[in-house]
């Protein structure tokens, strides 16, 4: 699923002199949800409920936000002990000690073990813990992966190249109503004399929806 | 409110509307992994409804009661959240 513009029929035998085929220029019509959305930003704006530079804003602190501040937290866990016990217990409050606001959603935190894989999926939609991993990938909106989680969790995991042992338990969670899921990732036993900084660069963002591991270095 | 640990069923209806509790895991059984607080039904909050705040449960179904292809002896477990009014014993 290479692409992120899957509706878009592009001509591949046009590449431009740096191999890419030439992006058609955006002047067809609006689609209906474009022109609502519009029309609905410029009503609020009108109406004064949020003015244009408060969603500019917006869109800056939503890209601001990258699977680094899930890593953050990740490190943080395996290096401080206590931190790990708040942070299972109660994940959006943890994560504020750190600074990261979790906004309205609550934040469940699930560990994997020697003997257990979790996973993440929002069979319903693409929710997704976007104030620790920034703006999912579109692998992970799919209706592909969001019905072959929950199904046959383990061929999509040997897809993204986690093969795990029978005897490991892997649990799925859909992420059905207000919780978001962070998965706190093995460390691997190699890592025992890093530095919290140098652990924060091993974590992925995969490693945090489950659909990876952190190899031993 | 219903302790974790028991053994409950998710009711198997089919009503129309905005609805989160996921098709495959209605009229199956599971056990309630914890209660994670109160918040308003999204079936009326769809409809910018005045919405009942409902408990909101973990539920952990065994895969092998929700698919009756998988793997035989699996003991992998999936998770999903799901509103107290589509709780009922089992």
């Amino acid at each position: 699923m290479p692409h992120d513009h899957p509706n878009h029929d592009h001509d591949h035998d046009h590449l431009s002199p740096s191999g890419h085929p030439y992006r058609q220029d955006n002047d067809e019509p609006l689609t209906y949800w474009q022109l609502m959305e519009i029309s609905v930003r410029e009503l609020m704006i009108e109406k004064g409920k949020f003015s244009a530079p408060e969603i500019n804003q917006q869109i800056d602190l939503m890209d601001s936000r990258s699977p680094a501040d899930g890593a953050a937290v990740v490190a943080r866990a395996w290096i401080d002990p206590d931190f790990k016990q708040r942070l299972l217990k109660n994940g959006a409050s943890a994560a504020e000690e750190m600074g990261f606001e979790i906004g309205p959603m609550h934040l469940v935190v699930v560990e994997n073990t020697l003997n257990s894989h979790n996973l993440v999926v929002c069979t319903l939609c693409s929710c997704y813990p976007r104030n620790l991993l920034g703006l999912p990938p579109d692998w992970y909106k799919t209706k592909e992966y969001r019905s072959r989680a929950v199904k046959e969790p383990r061929a999509v995991l040997t897809e993204f190249g986690v093969s795990l042992p029978e005897s490991t338990v892997v649990r799925v969670h859909d992420s059905t109503a207000d919780m978001r899921y962070l998965v706190l990732p093995l460390r691997p036993e190699s890592t025992a004399e890093m530095s919290e900084v140098e652990l924060r660069k091993l974590v992925s963002r995969d490693s945090m929806i489950g659909t990876g591991v952190i190899q031993e270095t | 409110m219903i302790s974790n640990g028991t053994t409950i069923r998710i009711k198997d209806t089919s009503p129309p509307g905005h609805i989160r509790t996921p098709k495959y895991i209605r009229g199956k059984t599971g056990v309630i992994e914890r209660c994670v607080g109160v918040f308003e039904n999204p079936e009326q909050l769809a409809y910018s409804l005045n919405a009942n705040s409902y408990s909101l449960y973990r539920v952990r179904f065994k895969m092998t009661e929700l698919w009756t292809d998988y793997e035989k002896n699996s003991n992998d477990t999936l998770d999903a959240e799901v509103f107290e009014h589509w709780i009922e014993e089992s």
